[in-house]
């Protein structure tokens, strides 16, 4: 749409300039009040001079934005700038002296005004993420965070050599886990440093405050990072919308606000702060640059596992320039450190290492880094040698190439086979192929943030950036260069990521954020500047006046420019054209006239879309205000209902987890399902069993297993491990619908998985999974059921679940094996305690006999056995 | 019951041990009245004695003993004199000072508190004395541990007679009970129990030492609140504010829960089934206490409401779950005071003027620590409290600080309410030192800028000599002065289309006069223009560096000067014809060919000028 507007409106305006007739010339401008009218007659001669005046056309948006929003920031301090030129030289131009200050203060002012809006769109990105603080509370949100945070207590406590060795013997019992060699340090290591940093300047902010607002914190630095990568594709304008929409764009708040302390939340300024740089080398070809690049995607691979999305991206990029013949010295340089350093650089965190090098998912870099040097060396090649030789050359050198390509394929190949999974992990296998995890791996496919998202999940998260993409992705085809095709390559690949998993999602913000940017600012621009053109005041004819005036006001200019460069000194030079980039020009102003000239759209038509896109982006912004405010604030653990008589706050979680902590002994083991196991190692010191790093998938099928066993085979698994209390989370009476019973079907498929006497059918009525009068034997029986259900008929009588709208089927049991220690205020969680053997030799007939009977080889291995 | 068995055994023991021993002086206890008020968790024995003197010589000081089970728990003790008359518990003046004594010839067993009186009691004077004891952990849960559902009961021994060193003439003791519960008393002669009060009628000449064990088992399900460990942190800032930090460590000082607790049990009935466990808490703090926090080490606790007037502030809290016997807790409250409440001068000192203990009701506290944080700069530091504490400094680092706020330091082991008492800490300050954070601040963020500013405008190359700086320089030169090459011919360009701008002009109103005019003008910049122009081409031939580009912007120049002449050619041609009255057709056969001319030129040095420009 912008594009054809601006060609179309070419003709007319090249008529005025052409030799036409006066009379015509004179018809046009006794119209151009209306100059609507005009235009629309002269599109028939479209096709006639539209080849020649299309490059000046593409090449407008790329250096239109420059004169009006004068330059970026490094600017407001170029001397020149800020020193006024002397004017004093020019005795004779002091009339015009005014009016060249104008144009100096109009281009300070525009660094000075973009400077602001960067700072504002920080302080944006920061304060919008506060609802969870201002709502709630200052304090960590969900699980992951609470591992994190953790880790990071334990790193500011101990240091980082301590941090490194770190053996966790809390979790994971009786295995542990080796926290330093399996976690991503980066989110640990830079709230660790900011803490450090804080600390030496004596402010005590608490470990635990740091790590709250680590992460709007660097949603600010994100969106500048978006800022400058988008700047780098298509200039200031697109920039600075780029960094407004990122700054509050619910995808990324929702991993992001206050409290959400996750890897995520510094992942995506790492991601975006590489692609800046990336595309920064790729337009200046600077090594620095390059140099710069691995660093931060050192820190990238540091924080997040999503850098294979970077180290595939990157290498997709270079090979879609090199196909489509844009290779060039300068893409080189910006891909070749980066592969060497980065994957040097990479192998040295501890959790990545050798996969570097030896996992499926960096193969495509190194595949790519061969190509790239062959595509060099052709060029090389070519660069020195005659046509005719360079075509024998070229016919050898292919045969030969693609002999030992073969060769080195068929091996990688040989090797990736190989491997068990294929080389890829599964995460990664899930991505390629939806349907992989929930086929073969119930754990990955068991975490909600692993589905495939749906339709109103992306207007949730990206909201009116979904419509505006294809407008930003046309307008990095007008033209494209090396940047703008890497932002159509990343906005494809993530949209097709985002459509995988849910939680891939962050991946696409970014991108959408950069694209609708560009479409809106390009927008904007063409709707503005036909406005501009077409006021009542600046009709044709005063038009020329005032061109003719601002050529008047340049001249003097220049010639101060002039003088004023022959006796600088050199370093001055040097220094300025270190920023030469950044530093607005004098253009010529009739050669942009022109061009502006030509893209001019109908004046009603301009008011009416900008007032459209306007509203378009106010509605953004209040759906990202009401998305930060009410959908993603909540902090998980505490939980909030709205009734008639005001505000409920219901904070079970805390209540059992400061019990547990306080009234039971520091090396008891508290046994839950995983998803409980960061909160409950962070919140109430205690040692789990299983927690959220889902690693050791046995495990979690041991506990899965004796949550779907009944209370004497449960009893025993629990009892083997040296449990001593079992948690479980109940929301039958208040309605809280993620519980244990709602999630009990994962742990008998997770524990069925492994210990085949669990057998999911078992618990399914007809295929159903119910827990009133009709349920199955099995399921009424269950360790969960019971631990759930003790002595909840009691309650009202009736036994209703109000998560599952259902009266319970079995209402009056005891429990034999466990007994109830504590229950939260709203029963959200229940703790149990494990009997403790009643008498030792019955016991022991009773376990050979259960022996004997029924249980498995493995339970049985696991009493037999039993280390503790 | 075991315990309590051997402490019966020894005190026997002591007593025959001492009642051989010799009379302790010439005083004599004429009336001794004892109330034990066991209503809470706190113990507190109020006995008023009436005390002759029955030798010859004046005394000044009276000995008040307790036995060793009693006095490793005696939390607070206060004498005080009383001079009115009748009953009424009019007690004059402060308390006198007190202090432990170990006397001659008495057994270990015993502990003994010196009371000095101002002056000297003389020969056959008598004076009444108030004395105030309160006890912490004199209570034993028994039995030790109870069911949710059972009530809590407590044993309390004591001695029936007043144990002293001096002979009693009249005893009579009274204990006041929380409940008309009693499990079981000892019962001695003329015992009465009315209500909850249970009287030992009066014991007449009772022998110095002696010791007559009384233990009663009772209901009490009062909240046993016990601070093992609390943190007072009182920092001072003087831009206006007293900052308040009370670190809890909590527990149920009852008797212990068995294990087994059940919600729905305590919600259904929560005064049977959970009688002994206590759910709140009702802190008084001073009145205009704002900003005040509840929180523990994972976060707001959300049960506590807050109200207030002008005289108090009451902060009720809720842990985050009811505390049955020997269930802990920890929480943190916070609050800020304005300084002008508690912080006055005198004699060029400062001073703060606060009170010691907790703001808790009822809770007795094993371990006090009050740390009183002072602005950094403070010298002359001291501190005066009504009672015995350890006292020590520290130095704390907050904010910004250089060389840390010293901090005093006041420990005390077994606190109770009566501990409520104002403390103070003298110190010196300086206000101006008030300033130096903020000037540190300013200073800090105008000393980065001025590092901005200096780095913007240094050139920090390494060798301003190497070949490649060299080149560097000249190169950018060469760009310097192909961008003012470009300058100048859009300049001319501009100039330009002014001239066809007044053509324009021409043709819709015929205004010879004003058209050439332009062309003068333009003419004129123009001939300054080409002036400008050589200089920097003659630089760019001289350049090594600009060869490749020497040619294009040549052509340019070419180019320009060509178009130049071409316009000024048609320019002339107009004109004429407009002198000439000629039809607008004839103009435009005349300039028809110079017309075509000049649009391809025009194209060509707006293809240079494109090119230009990219380098």
């Amino acid at each position: 749409m912008n594009q054809r507007g601006k060609i179309s409106s070419q003709t007319p305006q090249l008529q005025l300039h052409s030799p036409a007739p006066y009379h015509s010339l004179v018809f046009s401008i006794s119209k151009s009040h209306s100059q609507t009218r005009p235009l629309r007659f002269s599109q028939p001669p479209l096709t006639l001079s539209g080849s020649q005046t299309l490059p000046a056309a593409v090449a407008l948006p790329r250096l239109s934005p420059s004169p009006r929003l004068a330059s970026t920031l490094g600017f407001t301090l170029n001397p020149r700038v800020a020193s006024p030129p002397a004017p004093f030289s020019w005795p004779s131009m002091a009339a015009s002296d005014a009016p060249n200050g104008d144009v100096l203060i109009r281009n300070a002012f525009g660094s000075v005004l973009a400077f602001l809006i960067l700072l504002l769109i920080g302080v944006l990105a920061f304060s919008i993420r506060l609802f969870s603080v201002i709502k709630y509370e200052s304090v960590i949100h969900e699980f992951d965070p609470y591992f994190n945070y953790r880790v990071t207590q334990f790193l500011t406590k101990n240091g980082i050599y301590d941090f490194w060795n770190w053996f966790d013997d809390r979790t994971w019992y009786p295995l542990g886990r080796v926290i330093g060699g399996t976690v991503y340090p980066g989110l640990t290591l830079t709230a660790g440093t900011l803490y450090w940093f804080l600390h030496s300047l004596n402010i005590p902010l608490s470990v635990e405050t740091v790590c709250v607002f680590t992460a709007p914190i660097f949603s600010a630095f994100a969106s500048w990072a978006t800022f400058l990568l988008t700047k780098e594709v298509k200039g200031v304008g697109a920039g600075l919308t780029a960094a407004a929409l990122l700054a509050m764009v619910p995808s990324y708040i929702s991993r992001s606000v206050a409290g959400s302390y996750d890897n995520e939340a510094v992942a995506i300024f790492a991601l975006i702060f590489t692609f800046y740089l990336y595309i920064k080398t790729l337009n200046t070809g600077s090594l620095f640059y390059a140099t710069l690049n691995s660093l931060s995607y050192f820190y990238m691979v540091c924080s997040w596992g999503g850098y294979t999305f970077i180290i595939n991206l990157i290498p997709m990029h270079v090979l879609l320039c090199i196909v489509t013949g844009r290779y060039s010295s300068r893409l080189y340089i910006a891909y070749a450190p980066l592969v060497v350093l980065g994957t040097l650089l990479a192998a040295l965190v501890p959790v990545v290492g050798f996969n570097a090098v030896m996992t499926s998912e960096h193969f495509a870099s190194f595949l790519v880094f061969i190509i790239i040097h062959v595509v060099a060396l052709v060029y090389y090649i070519k660069g020195i040698l005659s046509p005719k030789m360079f075509k024998v050359a070229l016919a050898l050198v292919v045969s030969i190439g693609l002999a030992v390509c073969c060769a080195m394929v068929a091996v990688i190949i040989a090797l990736v086979a190989s491997s068990p999974t294929k080389g890829w992990s599964g995460r990664s296998l899930s991505l390629l192929d939806p349907t992989y995890a929930s086929k073969y791996i119930p754990i990955i496919a068991s975490v909600s943030e692993h589905q495939p998202p749906t339709w109103p999940s992306y207007f949730m998260d990206i909201n009116v950036l979904a419509f505006l993409i294809p407008a930003g992705i046309i307008a990095c085809f007008s033209p494209l260069s090396d940047a703008s095709l890497f932002a159509v390559l990343y906005i494809v690949l993530s949209v097709y990521f985002s459509g995988v998993m849910v939680r891939l999602m962050l991946v696409l913000a970014p991108a959408a954020c950069i694209l609708s940017g560009i479409a809106l600012s390009q927008a904007f621009d063409v709707f503005t500047r036909s406005i501009k053109f077409q006021l009542p005041s600046l009709s044709d004819h005063s038009h020329i006046d005032a061109r003719d005036a601002s050529s008047e006001n340049i001249v003097p200019d220049d010639t101060i420019k002039t003088d004023k460069s022959e006796d600088t000194p050199k370093e001055r030079m040097t220094k300025r054209s270190k920023k030469k980039e950044k530093e607005p020009v004098e253009k010529p102003p009739t050669k942009f006239q022109i061009k502006k000239r030509l893209s001019v759209l109908p004046f009603e038509a301009s008011i009416i879309a900008v007032i459209l896109l306007v509203l378009l982006v106010a509605f953004y912004v209040v759906h990202c205000v009401w998305a930060a405010a009410e959908a993603y604030s909540a902090p998980s653990i505490v939980l909030t209902s709205h009734s008639n008589d005001g505000l409920h706050v219901f904070d079970d979680f805390r209540e059992a987890y400061a019990w547990l902590s306080h009234n039971t002994d520091v090396d008891d083991k508290v046994a839950s399902w995983w998803d409980y196991g960061y909160q409950t190692t962070a919140m109430a010191n205690r040692t789990v069993i299983v927690d959220n790093n889902t690693w050791n998938n046995t495990h979690i099928a041991t506990v899965g297993t004796a949550m779907s066993s009944p209370e004497k085979a449960a009893w025993e698994i629990f009892h083997s491990l040296d449990v001593k209390y079992v948690l479980v989370v109940f929301g039958g009476l208040v309605g809280y619908p993620s519980d244990d019973i709602n999630k009990f079907l994962w742990m008998v498929r997770i524990g069925g998985g492994v210990f085949p006497h669990i057998k999911e059918p078992d618990y399914l009525r007809d295929g159903q999974y119910r827990i009133d009068s009709m349920a199955t034997p099995t399921m009424l029986n269950c360790l969960m059921y019971k631990l759930s259900y003790y002595r909840f008929v009691e309650t009202d009588g009736k036994a209703f679940d109000r998560v599952r709208r259902t009266e319970i089927g079995k209402k009056y049991f005891k429990l034999t094996h466990f007994e109830e220690v504590f229950t939260t205020h709203h029963w959200m969680v229940r703790i149990y305690k494990l009997k403790p053997p009643k008498n030792r030799i019955r016991g022991k007939n009773k376990k050979s006999k259960s022996k004997t009977s029924s249980t498995t080889t493995s339970k049985r291995k696991g009493t037999r056995r039993n280390p503790f | 019951m075991l315990r309590f068995a051997l402490t019966l055994l020894l005190f026997t023991l002591a007593f025959g041990v001492l009642s051989s021993s010799p009379v302790f002086s010439d005083l004599i206890l004429a009336k001794v009245d004892r109330r034990i008020d066991l209503t809470s968790q706190i113990v507190r024995i109020t006995t008023s004695l009436k005390v002759e003197n029955a030798g010859s010589n004046p005394i000044s000081e009276i000995l008040l003993s307790f036995p060793e089970n009693q006095a490793k728990h005696l939390a607070y003790l206060t004498a005080t004199l009383n001079e009115g008359k009748g009953k009424g518990k009019a007690s004059s003046g402060a308390g006198l000072p007190t202090e432990v004594v170990i006397p001659k010839d008495v057994p270990d067993s015993l502990t003994f508190y010196s009371v000095s009186l101002h002056k000297g009691l003389g020969k056959g004077e008598s004076l009444l004395l108030d004395v105030l004891a309160v006890f912490t952990h004199a209570l034993e849960p028994f039995p030790e541990k109870i069911s949710q559902a059972d009530i809590q009961l407590l044993l309390f021994q004591d001695t029936a007679h007043f144990l002293s060193p001096y002979k009693v003439m009249v005893q009579s003791v009274a204990v006041k009970l929380p409940e008309a519960r009693v499990e079981s008393y000892t019962k001695l002669e003329g015992t009465k129990l009315s209500g909850s009060e249970l009287k030992y009628s009066p014991f007449h000449n009772i022998p110095p030492f002696s010791y007559l064990p009384i233990i009663i088992h009772f209901e009490n399900n009062q909240p046993f609140a016990v601070a093992e460990e609390l943190v007072r942190e009182i920092e001072i800032s003087h831009w206006g504010n007293v900052q308040v930090t009370e670190h809890y460590n909590l527990f149920h000082g009852g008797a212990k829960n068995k294990g087994e607790f059940s919600r729905l049990d305590y919600q259904a009935r929560p005064y049977v089934r959970g009688a002994s466990a206590f759910r709140r808490l009702v802190a008084r703090l001073p009145p205009r206490a704002h900003s005040v926090y509840y929180r523990d080490e994972i976060g707001n606790i959300s049960t506590s409401s807050l109200w207030g007037d002008s005289k108090k502030t009451e902060l009720e809290i809720e842990p985050r779950y009811p505390l049955f016997g020997g269930w802990r807790t920890a929480f943190t409250i916070g609050y800020g005071l304005p300084l002008r409440d508690f912080l006055f001068e005198s004699d060029g000192k400062r001073f703060l003027n606060f009170s010691f203990g907790s703001p808790i009701n009822e809770l007795v506290i094993d371990t006090l620590i009050v740390k009183v944080v002072l602005p950094e700069g403070s010298k002359d530091i001291s501190a005066s409290v009504p009672f015995p504490v350890k006292q020590w400094q520290e130095t704390k680092f907050s904010h910004l600080d250089l060389v840390g706020r010293p901090v005093v330091v006041l420990e005390k082991n077994n606190v109770v309410p009566e501990h409520n008492e104002h403390f103070q800490v003298y110190y010196k300050f300086n206000s101006l030192s008030m300033l130096r954070e903020p000037l540190m601040l300013i200073f800090g963020f105008f000393f980065l800028f001025v590092a901005c500013i200096v780095y913007m405008h240094a050139d920090l190359s390494i060798s301003k000599s190497s070949a490649s700086y060299l080149a560097k320089v000249q190169w950018e030169e060469v760009q310097a002065t192909v961008q003012q090459i470009h300058n100048i011919i859009s300049h001319c360009l501009t100039a330009h289309d002014k001239l066809e701008a007044s053509l324009r002009d021409l043709s819709r109103t015929g205004d010879v006069q004003a058209c050439k005019a332009t062309r003068k003008s333009v003419d004129s910049l123009l001939k300054g223009v080409s002036k400008d122009l050589k200089p920097l081409v003659t630089f760019l031939q001289s350049s090594p560096q600009a060869a490749h580009i020497l040619p294009k912007v040549e052509e340019l120049i070419a180019k320009e000067r060509d178009l130049q002449e071409r316009l000024m050619a048609k320019h002339t041609t107009v004109v004429d014809c407009y002198e000439k009255k000629l039809g607008g057709r004839e103009i435009e056969n005349r300039i028809a060919s110079n017309q075509q001319k000049i649009t391809s030129l025009r194209q060509e040095v707006d293809d240079l000028m494109e090119f230009i420009d990219e380098i």
